[in-house]
């Protein structure tokens, strides 16, 4: 089944803020095997120049989709399969570090659904703020394999 | 320590680095990340649903890779922006030493505004499993 591209263009704020612990980060760290004190150590992040422990750059997947996308990737009328999902492309732009303490908003946007071959691809756009500064865009393309519509 | 604006140009190696994949490592960045897609743990669905075996997650391959970046650099909070496309997924067959990700990493541009671009490969048996991906670090000026 095809994605349903009504969707298109629509967006949805996360369902609640991102709170952002030195526990999650330090999680995250090690379950990526990477031992930066930047990411551990708050003393040491500091000596960099940081607030807090800061987060490695792909932290903020996990506010990027499920239910943090406001549910629209997973909406019942979208009609998208997980287990038929890889990922496509990602990208982090960043206004600064994501940092222990951080109570991050987002605001999701379906930016795009195309076929390519029997593959669709949709792009996603993500702007995540703090007490409505940016911090970071993240634009997310996920590829669903074999849905794309059959010519007939 | 972070290398200085003045002393890298383009064509700067960064040092290459190989990480292993292991079926433990996607178990562990699944729960970590909150990406419980059954394809990255369970090798009878991801069989089921055409894939080889077992695929690591995208984004720990992203993830992995870009340590040879803030490695580099030394303070990840000098990354502004990091982007990448998964050209081959990372299959992670049921044994101890699951799949090694070679990468490695080269500045392709020095930017007017303090930055510098870099270019990553990254492959697993020989094989590229990101393409285009590049990281743009803002490195101090000494």
């Amino acid at each position: 089944m095809p994605l349903n591209r009504d969707f298109i263009g629509r967006s949805a704020p996360s369902t609640q803020p991102f709170e952002v612990t030195r526990g999650d980060i330090r999680r995250f760290a090690l379950a990526i095997g990477d031992h930066n004190p930047a990411y551990l150590d708050r003393e040491a992040a500091q000596a960099f120049g940081h607030p807090d422990v800061i987060a490695p750059p792909t932290f903020l997947i996990s506010a990027s989709t499920g239910d943090a996308a406001g549910g629209l990737i997973g909406h019942p009328d979208m009609g998208l399969v997980y287990a038929m999902v890889v990922h496509g492309e990602e990208k982090f732009e960043f206004h600064r570090p994501v940092r222990a303490g951080d109570l991050l908003d987002s605001v999701t946007r379906i930016e795009d659904i195309r076929d390519a071959g029997r593959n669709e691809l949709m792009t996603l756009v993500t702007e995540v703020t703090s007490n409505g500064d940016p911090v970071a865009t993240i634009t997310n393309t996920i590829v669903s394999r074999g849905t794309a519509a059959q010519e007939s | 320590m972070a290398p200085s604006w003045s002393e890298v140009e383009v064509g700067t190696e960064l040092p290459a680095q190989e990480f292993a994949l292991t079926r433990a490592n996607l178990v562990q960045y699944a729960g970590a990340s909150g990406d419980f897609n059954i394809i990255h743990w369970n090798e009878r669905v991801a069989k089921s649903v055409g894939l080889p075996n077992v695929i690591a997650h995208g984004m720990l391959t992203m993830a992995t890779a870009g340590r040879v970046v803030t490695d580099w650099v030394g303070d990840p909070g000098l990354v502004v922006s990091y982007g990448v496309r998964f050209s081959r997924p990372v299959v992670v067959e049921d044994d101890d030493t699951g799949a090694t990700l070679a990468v490695t990493g080269v500045v392709e541009a020095k930017n007017d505004d303090g930055t510098v671009t870099v270019v990553l490969t990254a492959t697993v048996g020989g094989e590229d499993v990101l393409t285009g991906a590049r990281a743009v670090v803002r490195l101090p000026q000494a």
